[in-house]
């Protein structure tokens, strides 16, 4: 149980690090998928482990994964938008929205 | 991972799982990164299995590699002309993010070493995993069910509406 949350733990910061860090929409996106998976280990962990009645962390999980992908759709028309818009996907340059 | 077996698939892994994640988020042409996070999701949906959860894990191989991560390989063709060039991926608080990733992981290792409650957890008996997700979205999960497949309509629909070219 704790090697699972520990892999969980290690791959939501290597997550986090990758969605500060990038500078390329795409790469934002796929780092938010590694925080997400860290996310579902965890609720599959838990639910083999401590709630082991029910199957109710493995639904969760398959609900993260349909919100996911979703996620990616929306996202991924959101990033061809800009680059139509701006002629270019750097974060650093889609800036209009400061305040 | 009370087998040995077991623990050592488990190693082999999370060693490969934690890797391509690396390579992932450090590596500068953008679709090498998304060659790793195909194998990322692999070994997610490997340890999917070592917990138990067969129907999960094929959803994960179809959902994130055959949806997703196809997608994100779609989209870098079609917006970077620049994939290959050799221009810097990360901005400038590289650093300080670093150190932000790194207290927040240890800080929650250090918390979830010092919990108890899962060092005397077992594994819960192995059930028929399939036919009871399949059961308990019928049944007890019905509305939540319902509510996601609108949600992924209107996920649909919003891409289709934003990737549309204006015609004015």
């Amino acid at each position: 149980m704790f090697h699972y949350l520990a892999l969980a733990v290690i791959l939501f910061s290597i997550g986090l690090f990758g969605v500060l860090t990038r500078r390329n929409v795409i790469g934002i996106l796929m780092s938010l998928e590694l925080m997400f998976n860290a996310a579902n280990i965890n609720f599959v962990a838990f639910n083999k482990y401590i709630i082991t009645d029910g199957l109710t962390g493995q639904i969760f999980a398959i609900f993260i994964i349909v919100v996911a992908a979703a996620e990616a759709v929306v996202g991924l028309a959101i990033v061809l938008l800009i680059y139509r818009n701006w002629q270019g996907i750097d974060m650093d340059h889609v800036n209009i929205m400061k305040w | 991972m009370d087998e040995p077996q077991v623990g050592i698939v488990f190693w082999i892994l999370s060693f490969v799982l934690l890797v391509s994640a690396f390579m992932v988020v450090s590596l500068r042409n953008i679709f090498h990164c998304a060659l790793f996070l195909i194998l990322c999701l692999f070994s997610v949906a490997g340890i999917f299995i070592l917990l138990g959860a067969e129907f999960l894990a094929a959803a994960q191989v179809l959902i994130y590699i055959g949806a997703v991560a196809v997608l994100m390989i779609f989209a870098i063709m079609l917006t970077s002309n620049l994939a290959s060039k050799k221009i810097t991926q990360t901005n400038e608080n590289g650093v300080v993010s670093f150190f932000i990733c790194l207290i927040f992981g240890f800080t929650t290792l250090l918390l979830i070493g010092n919990t108890h409650v899962w060092r005397y957890s077992v594994e819960g008996p192995g059930t028929d995993n399939t036919l009871n997700l399949g059961r308990y979205l019928m049944t007890e999960f019905m509305l939540p069910f319902e509510v996601v497949s609108v949600l992924l309509l209107a996920a649909m629909i919003g891409a289709i509406v934003l990737a549309r070219k204006e015609r004015s």
